[in-house]
């Protein structure tokens, strides 16, 4: 499982700035099958919307539960977009891939007809 | 982690909280999770800081306080007021809070989830301090969160079985929902311990109670019990709980009065006991009460005085007036004033208050003045009073109340409905006559001992109350100013009689000198005729003598002759 590819500071995305890179993070607890699917759903969706512009960081509640109380982590799997703000909170596996995109604000309400 | 008091059943966790503990006949269920609902503002976040803070201060417990509304800072500066140090609790390890935020509006929902973030979470902080106990406050906002109510019931069921699992002692709270216990019925998964906490307004006066619902493997108090949150936490008042059964005292305590003390065939009252003091406006209630405590204060005893009408002050320099001095006993810290305005709380709450007082204050007499000021219906002031009375005699503390009847009449509602838990009745009384007041007193009763059957007049002095030596003539009982001219016509009557039979006695004297003189005289008389008769008789006898000698001789001359 992928864990932690940046160190959990804070700050250092943020210097980013928001020019439509996606910093994203995304909670699990340890390796369930919904944590899995959750992970494949996710970076389907970014290579297919966001290819390029976009980084994510798995953390896994297992191992660093310290981490919940941050993000205020209650639900099981989270996908917190640091980047672009304001930050948002994704629950659940991720298979409904429309309100994925809702949730990321890569696809606006307004596409929907 | 402290010795767990080895009872049967379910081993039990003390809250701490004074009274509460009694209800529960020890604690709350140890390892078990406790609902503990009500309304908003009625004290459930207060008596889970309680448990928690106790814990960590007073058994040797650390915990959890895991908060769904209020932020820990928020929580911190909350219970600051009553003396509660959150943040040193914490920084000393034995403390861990966590604010759980949740923002519907925030949370997109993209398929399967479940709450393992919070577990992970309480299991972290659990395990930060070494928690033994531990607070969900309010558990029901994950509701207003998470759309899937279905995932939401069965997360918190394993929730339960977790906190069970790792041997926690928990407080769920919940709001008080329609018709259920709490909002989203809870309470069907917390079945080893429900508390319902109520708060009531009645007459604008707000009382607080509380229940215990449930109790699953341990007897419990089942009544409704009031509590009291002020600055001194909470204390709730298992009043009603003891039995009637208590140890008695022998001893007579003085009641201050001689006079008083002289009714009562014993000298005294029975320490322990409860005396009513009833009485109209004016008729020195207070002033006898205080003459109650002075005399308690002389032997060294703590003396509690309940003021509802006066000011401690004010009733300091009244009773100075009567040569009582309080103010003394008061600097001495023998004596202690608690002045509060009846319409301040509602009758339990009075209550509340006095037995956190006595049990703080250990006084051996107690006097509440007057337990009439007390407001509300019949029965509940009743229910009231005998609770006060009971919780006085339960720990051996002789209790005077006094009571201002509003009317003059000999019987009243009330008095008559208190006297039955009074061991002893005092009744003051003022008698109206000849354009004066005066006051007079009686003992009705007095339990265990005998006592003078006399309604005696008394006076307020510079030196207190003193009673008058009764008045008892063929016109009745008299008082004042018709006692003091019945006792001087009285007085007027005595002498005149006194002087007319020493006249008679002189006259009978002189009479019976004259008889006396009489008598006299008649013997000397006697005595001279006694001397007169013997005369004559000798004279007669010398005559007849003379006689015969002068006939012999005759006769011998004639014989000689012839």
């Amino acid at each position: 499982m992928t864990q932690g590819q940046s160190p959990f500071d804070e700050s250092a995305p943020d210097a980013d700035g928001d020019n439509g890179y996606y910093y994203l993070r995304l909670y699990v607890a340890g390796h369930t099958a919904r944590s899995m699917a959750a992970m494949t759903n996710l970076r389907h969706v970014c290579e297919t919307h966001l290819a390029g512009r976009y980084e994510i960081e798995v953390i896994d509640l297992v191992q660093n539960p310290r981490l919940a109380a941050g993000d205020q982590i209650l639900a099981i799997p989270t996908l917190v977009r640091r980047l672009p703000t304001p930050l948002k909170r994704i629950i659940g596996d991720l298979s409904d891939t429309e309100r994925v995109l809702v949730g990321l604000d890569i696809r606006r309400k307004a596409d929907v007809p | 982690m402290p010795p767990e008091p080895a009872t049967t059943a379910p081993s039990k966790s003390a809250t701490g909280i004074a009274g509460f503990d009694e209800i529960l006949l020890g604690g709350l269920p140890t390892a078990r999770p406790t609902l503990i609902c009500g309304a908003a503002g009625c004290g459930k976040t207060l008596f889970a800081i309680t448990f928690l803070v106790n814990g960590a201060t007073r058994f040797g417990e650390s915990g959890v306080f895991m908060s769904f509304e209020e932020r820990a800072e928020d929580l911190a500066a909350n219970v600051a007021s009553l003396g509660y140090d959150l943040d040193g609790l914490v920084e000393a390890g034995k403390l861990a809070l966590d604010h759980v935020r949740v923002e519907r509006s925030e949370i997109e929902e993209t398929g399967q989830y479940d709450l393992e973030g919070l577990f992970v979470r309480l299991g972290y902080a659990v395990d930060s301090v070494g928690a033994k106990r531990v607070v969900l406050d309010t558990i029901e906002s994950l509701f207003s969160g998470f759309s899937d109510t279905a995932v939401l019931r069965a997360e918190l069921r394993r929730l339960f079985t977790w906190i069970k699992e790792r041997g926690l002692t928990a407080i769920i709270t919940g709001e008080r929902g329609e018709g259920l216990l709490t909002r989203h019925g809870l309470e069907e998964y917390i079945s080893d311990c429900v508390v319902l906490l109520d708060n009531r307004v009645i007459d604008q006066i707000m009382t607080r109670r509380l229940r215990v619902v449930k109790y699953r493997g341990s007897a419990h108090g089942t009544n409704e019990y009031p509590f009291l949150i002020d600055a001194a936490g909470i204390s709730v008042l298992p009043v009603t709980s003891s039995g009637i059964d208590r140890p008695v005292s022998n001893e007579i305590v003085s009641t201050g009065i001689a006079g008083l003390d002289a009714m009562l065939r014993n000298g005294g009252l029975y320490r322990g006991s409860s005396i009513l003091l009833s009485g109209v406006a004016g008729t020195g209630k207070t002033t006898i009460g205080s003459h109650f405590i002075d005399a308690a204060c002389r032997r060294g005893e703590r003396c509690m005085f309940f003021v509802f009408e006066e000011g401690a002050e004010e009733i300091c320099r009244n009773v100075l007036s009567v040569g009582i001095d309080l103010r003394r006993w008061a600097d001495a810290g023998l004596l202690r004033f608690e002045a509060a305005r009846p319409s301040l709380y509602g009758l339990e709450m009075h209550l509340a208050r006095m037995q956190r007082d006595v049990a703080e204050f250990q006084p051996s007499v107690v006097v509440v003045d007057p337990i009439s000021a007390f407001r509300g219906p019949i029965a509940e002031v009743h229910a009231t009073l005998l609770r006060m009375v009971d919780l006085l005699k339960s720990v051996g503390i002789t209790g005077l109340f006094t009571s201002l009847r509003t009317t003059g009449s000999l019987h009243d509602g009330t008095d008559q409905a208190l006297s039955s838990l009074m061991d002893s009745w005092i009744k003051l009384m003022d008698i109206e006559a000849n354009g004066e007041r005066n006051r007079v007193l009686y003992v009705i009763k007095s339990r265990g001992s005998s006592h003078s059957n006399q309604v005696r007049e008394y006076r307020m002095t510079d030196s207190g109350i003193e009673l008058i030596e009764p008045y008892i003539g063929p016109e009745g009982v008299l008082t004042g100013t018709a006692r003091i001219t019945q006792e001087a016509r009285e007085q007027a009557a005595a002498e005149r009689r006194q002087r007319d039979i020493e006249q008679r006695r002189r006259a009978s004297e002189r009479r019976q000198d004259a008889l006396e003189r009489q008598i006299a005289e008649l013997s000397a008389a006697l005595e001279a005729e006694h001397d007169e008769a013997r005369a004559l008789q000798l004279a007669d006898a010398a005559h007849d003598a003379g006689l015969s000698r002068d006939r012999s001789a005759i006769a011998a001359r004639r014989g000689g002759a012839e």
